[in-house]
């Protein structure tokens, strides 16, 4: 098996968050819920989240997909918890730059996200990994806009 | 039937895809094409491209001819009673359209009935909402039996006198299962209803004889059965035909345009508005030569020996979850199925890397996803280039597939 290739997609840590998803659930109260899907493949994604003196002080998504967008929420969710709304959208502007393969910011501390940057030579599961950021700049978007 | 005889004719299959030679068993998606299509459809723009129905000159002679000579291909192919019942489309998609649009939105009141199953590809649901939304008229669905299939006791039940359309696909493109098209036009018909059959997963895989069927409405797809894209075909009973307004309105279809009206050309160009498809009509009457001179009965058989072999094989690895019925001789050549809990687009993506492609997602057939409990399957489709020898390797893919994620579940 030409599993070098495949070891770049499925490193550890991205199996790590499908395995153990950080911030399942939802939150109930005062949170502001997001749902997306992925009309081609079926994978969906509902995000809630709860902003205070424009932080995001909790994130939670439930969903099913394939261990790509499911690690990926989860990443996501554990990277803005605590995060300024305006800091969290410019993560999903330069999440979006790591999957189209082009430079970004490398002094952000990308943590755990990192780890889906081998997403990005697979061009037909780069929807997979945006799916949750997606879904979280079209939230936090309207939670500023309010 | 030499299979690999018929490979040679693929040239796209000799290849190596992720370092490993292609093993592609995603034809439900799209057919390969092969060298006898690829080159009469270079032929034709190197020697006779030009527009049909119009030009005096000689080359334009020469392609109406050809485009001519492709419907009458088509008529046969599906036996059809004249080149007036054979409408070229984009495919099926366009096709089901036109029947929903043209026919059912016309004639459809307040309290009909349209009839379809829960198996359905979207294109043979969404058209039919829209009617129900516009006419009034209420959309039932045939259920299905444990194993996927359709029973015609079910079938009398859900169609009843107020039915006006019943339209059912003829192989699902998800469970495999090949439906009993000519009983239920039957019994459409014993209530007043036309029958609409979709044929994509059937028309490049088996016989067809529109008239032994006795439906009203047939439609297909060339890209499937080793046409290019972009080409489809519309089967209608002439009466029928004649009784409807075209949809798309343009230059071709026009007998007389006056100020403020205008009438149209007969049948079947009333329904081809616009320069219409000639080098994919050619290409698909090339593509109906191809599958002729092997035989779609021998296709058929071919199919179903992998159907049969796949099952059993994919069946040992354990884990495995198969869609449809296990007995093949309800199927045609297709298995759809999960492994374990790796999601299947995990699966899609661990064979790509061993060279083999398959599909993974909802099939464009929701409903049914819902009724199978599943938010995606894998599938893998077979065609006449397709051997045991790919389905071995599909198999080995899926063992070490299952390995791969072992750590994580």
């Amino acid at each position: 098996m030409s599993s070098n290739n495949l070891d770049n997609l499925y490193r550890r840590v991205i199996m790590d968050h499908y395995k153990n998803p950080r911030n399942r659930g939802i939150l109930e109260d005062g949170s502001h819920t997001i749902n997306m899907n992925n009309p081609t493949c079926g994978d969906r994604i509902q995000l809630t989240f709860k902003v205070e003196d424009g932080v995001v002080i909790d994130a939670r998504f439930e969903g099913e997909g394939c261990s790509i967008s499911m690690s990926s929420a989860s990443m996501m969710t554990q990277a803005i918890k605590g995060k300024k709304v305006e800091e969290a959208i410019k993560l999903s502007k330069i999440f979006s730059d790591i999957m189209q393969g082009k430079d970004y910011d490398d002094d952000i501390d990308l943590g755990d996200i990192e780890a889906l940057q081998g997403v990005a030579k697979f061009p037909a599961r780069i929807k997979c990994a945006t799916l949750a950021w997606k879904a979280m700049e079209k939230g936090l978007t309207e939670e500023e806009q309010q | 039937m030499n299979v690999q005889d018929i490979r040679r004719q693929f040239p796209i299959l000799d290849q190596e895809v992720n370092g490993k030679p292609l093993v592609y068993l995603d034809s439900s998606a799209t057919s390969q094409k092969p060298i006898q299509v690829i080159e009469t459809m270079e032929k034709y723009y190197k020697e006779i491209n030009s527009n049909v129905h119009r030009g005096v000159h000689t080359l334009g002679t020469r392609a109406t001819d050809a485009y001519e000579g492709a419907r009458e291909k088509v008529r046969k192919f599906i036996n059809a009673k004249s080149t007036q019942e054979v409408i070229f489309t984009r495919g099926t998609t366009t096709a089901l359209n036109t029947v929903a649009a043209s026919y059912a939105q016309a004639f459809l009141n307040a309290g009909d009935e349209i009839v379809i199953t829960y198996m359905e590809h979207h294109s043979n649901i969404i058209p039919w909402q829209q009617v129900a939304k516009r006419t009034g008229a209420l959309l039932k669905y045939i259920p299905l039996q444990e194993d996927g299939t359709i029973s015609l006791d079910d079938v009398r039940a859900t169609v009843t006198a107020n039915t006006r359309v019943v339209s059912v696909m003829q192989v699902s493109n998800v469970l495999g299962v090949i439906n009993p098209v000519k009983e239920i036009a039957k019994i459409a018909h014993e209530n007043g209803a036309i029958m609409v059959v979709d044929g994509a997963q059937s028309a490049p895989h088996m016989k067809i004889d529109v008239q032994d069927l006795d439906c009203d409405f047939l439609a297909f797809s060339g890209h499937k059965m080793c046409a290019p894209t972009g080409i489809g075909v519309l089967y209608g009973k002439k009466h029928l035909l004649e009784k409807m307004e075209p949809i798309e309105f343009g230059g071709e279809m026009i007998d007389f345009v006056h100020l403020q009206e205008s009438t149209w050309k007969e049948l079947p160009w009333k329904f081809e508005a616009g320069t219409p498809i000639i080098a994919g009509a050619i290409g698909l009457g090339a593509a109906i030569d191809f599958l002729n001179e092997i035989g779609l009965e021998n296709i058929a058989e071919h199919e179903h020996k992998l159907a049969a072999y796949a099952l059993d094989k994919m069946s040992s690895v354990p884990g495995m979850t198969i869609y449809g019925p296990l007995d093949a001789a309800k199927r045609a050549g297709l298995v759809t199925f999960n492994i374990s809990d790796v999601h299947p687009h995990d699966v899609a993506t661990v064979l790509d890397a061993e060279g083999i492609a398959v599909r993974a997602g909802h099939h464009c057939a929701q409903p049914l996803m819902k009724w199978l409990k599943a938010s995606a399957t894998a599938r893998a489709s077979f065609y006449l280039y397709n051997t045991e020898d790919d389905i071995d390797k599909l198999v080995e893919g899926l063992v070490k597939t299952k390995e791969y994620f072992s750590d994580v579940f």
